[in-house]
């Protein structure tokens, strides 16, 4: 990290020096971007903090930026925080892990043959246009009011993006790659493995990255169910009793392990993608 | 060694591609096909290839029936259709990955050194010009040793310049590792150039309609008297080919082709 940081200042200062511009295709710096995205909440931050303290904003009802920050760090210090992290954590890998799994067995199928596209398709399709919390009577009913419903819920939602990853990557891999494997004789296994896989690899993981998003939404609906613990027990609770610092503390506690998450998962499978030949947006 | 005998491939709606095609190729002929467009000359190559079944008759190989991609064939497509996961050597050693590592990395060396293009082991196919991925595409056809290589219209979709120098490429490989050479094209002068025997194909339904043996020794002079002559004679026969089919419909202009 430091060499890079090295190399990238040497490299910047070159550009600097000289008197031609900086070629379109440099890299953006990691620094830049990141002072450049986070101005704007750390002045949205630094703007209501300084309302309130001055009293030209009363905070009651939106408390800045220190009191968030010690509500935070209660809960924190009495291991609330991490208890309910916990569950909530232990509730969206439970169902994203479920969801993913079965989305990719049903997509897989569903991708392998135009009759099973035929047989299978359809009434996904149709059951994707119910409101995945519209479920949630039912699963109540079905699986009672504890983990299982949540569980069941999440899954819903992380099924059908990675469903329709998996289907639509498999029904749009090039004839003419496969031909490539037919003409080496690959078996059906090997055709699967060392070029169906790889190609439809991107657009997995993008699928896994929406089907993990949805899993972050729906616990919160399925926290809203009933739950004694939980990020989204933190919000119900902070709206019965009035307490809009722990509202905001679960909220951004959602938004840094959203943001985590999503990142371990875009991290771990970025090695597997480097081959591609993406479109990569200039600074 | 590649006997094709009296082959007619029908497709599903009705279109007869293929009609009683017969030929013969001997071990480490050069043959080029041409004709113009919807002739079934890629439809014969696939054939041999064993990617698409005949609806009537057979392709052999020394004697065995074609009836699923062979060992003994390789296949170079008009796209050099690399594997954009794997590097150049990846691609390169894709057929040949039942050998162990050691002479699996030792082919991949050689024949990519045989296409110039030992430098670019470690390149992902979006890194190379389309001469080079077709280079690398070549390579892979050949790293299993085929005895027999099948080139559907390879060298179409580059520049001129490129396109000489991949002739090139190919004779050299030709005359090291003497495969039979079945290349598929529609530009009569590659194929004069190239070819020990030239057969001319005509649509509707496809039929070989005339053959042309060229004697003429290698290395062979682009603008020799002799290759202009052989030339001439080809596209005479082409012309000819489509004009006798359109009597009553369209007329195909023989600058089509």
């Amino acid at each position: 990290m430091s060499i890079m940081d090295a190399v990238q200042h040497r490299d910047a200062a070159a550009q600097a020096a000289s008197p031609i511009p900086s070629t379109p295709a440099a890299k953006p710096r990691f620094g830049r971007t990141f002072v450049l995205g986070i101005l704007l909440p750390v002045a949205l931050a630094l703007g209501w903090e300084i309302a309130v303290a001055t009293g030209f904003a009363q905070g009651r009802l939106m408390p800045p930026p220190s009191r968030l920050f010690k509500t935070l760090y209660d809960l924190a210090i009495t291991g609330e925080l991490w208890r309910h992290i916990g569950a909530t954590l232990a509730r969206v890998l439970a169902g994203f892990a479920l969801g993913t799994i079965v989305g990719t067995l049903v997509g897989a199928i569903a991708g392998a043959s135009r009759l099973t596209k035929d047989i299978i398709d359809p009434t996904l399709q149709g059951l994707r246009s119910v409101p995945s919390i519209a479920w949630v009577p039912l699963f109540i009913l079905w699986l009672g009011i504890f983990e299982e419903s949540k569980i069941a819920l999440i899954a819903v939602g992380c099924f059908f993006p990675v469903y329709l990853g998996v289907f639509g990557a498999i029904s749009s891999v090039d004839r003419k790659t496969v031909e490539v494997g037919r003409m080496f004789r690959l078996s059906q296994f090997q055709l699967v493995r060392r070029i169906l896989l790889p190609a439809i690899l991107p657009a997995y993981v993008l699928a896994l990255r929406q089907g993990l998003g949805l899993g972050w939404m729906f616990v919160v609906a399925a926290e809203f169910m009933g739950a004694s613990e939980g990020l989204g027990y933190l919000l119900v609770d902070g709206q019965q009793l009035g307490k809009p610092d722990q509202i905001l503390a679960a909220i951004l506690t959602f938004a840094i392990l959203g943001k985590i998450t999503d990142g371990l998962l875009a991290a771990a499978t970025a090695p597997f993608l480097t081959w591609q030949d993406a479109f990569a947006p200039k600074n | 060694m590649l006997n094709i005998q009296s082959v007619d491939k029908v497709y599903p709606n009705g279109v007869r591609a293929l009609d009683r095609v017969r030929l013969d190729v001997e071990q480490g002929e050069i043959v080029a096909i041409v004709g113009g467009s919807g002739c079934g000359k890629s439809t014969l190559l696939r054939l041999i290839a064993g990617l698409d079944p005949a609806t009537r008759g057979a392709v052999e190989i020394d004697g065995e029936t074609i009836l699923s991609p062979h060992p003994c064939v390789g296949m170079i497509f008009q796209e050099p259709r690399l594997l954009p996961w794997l590097t150049v050597a990846g691609n390169v050693a894709f057929g040949i990955s039942h050998l162990p590592l050691g002479k699996r990395d030792a082919i991949v060396g050689e024949v990519l050194l045989r296409v110039g293009l030992s430098d670019y082991a470690d390149r992902w196919p979006r890194e190379l010009s389309g001469g080079q991925a077709q280079r690398v595409a070549i390579a892979r056809a050949l790293a299993p040793r085929p005895k027999v290589l099948l080139l559907d219209e390879p060298f179409s979709a580059l520049d001129a310049f490129t396109r000489a120098s991949l002739h090139e490429h190919l004779l050299e490989l030709w005359r090291a590792l003497r495969p039979t050479l079945v290349l598929v094209t529609h530009d009569v002068e590659e194929a004069a150039y190239l070819a020990d025997r030239v057969v001319v194909m005509r649509p509707q339904p496809g039929r070989i309609s005339s053959t042309f043996e060229l004697d003429l020794k290698r290395p062979r002079d682009r603008y020799s008297p002799e290759l202009e002559a052989a030339k001439r004679r080809i596209l005479n026969a082409l012309d000819q080919s489509l004009r006798a089919r359109s009597a009553g419909d369209e007329l195909v202009p023989a600058a089509a082709i």
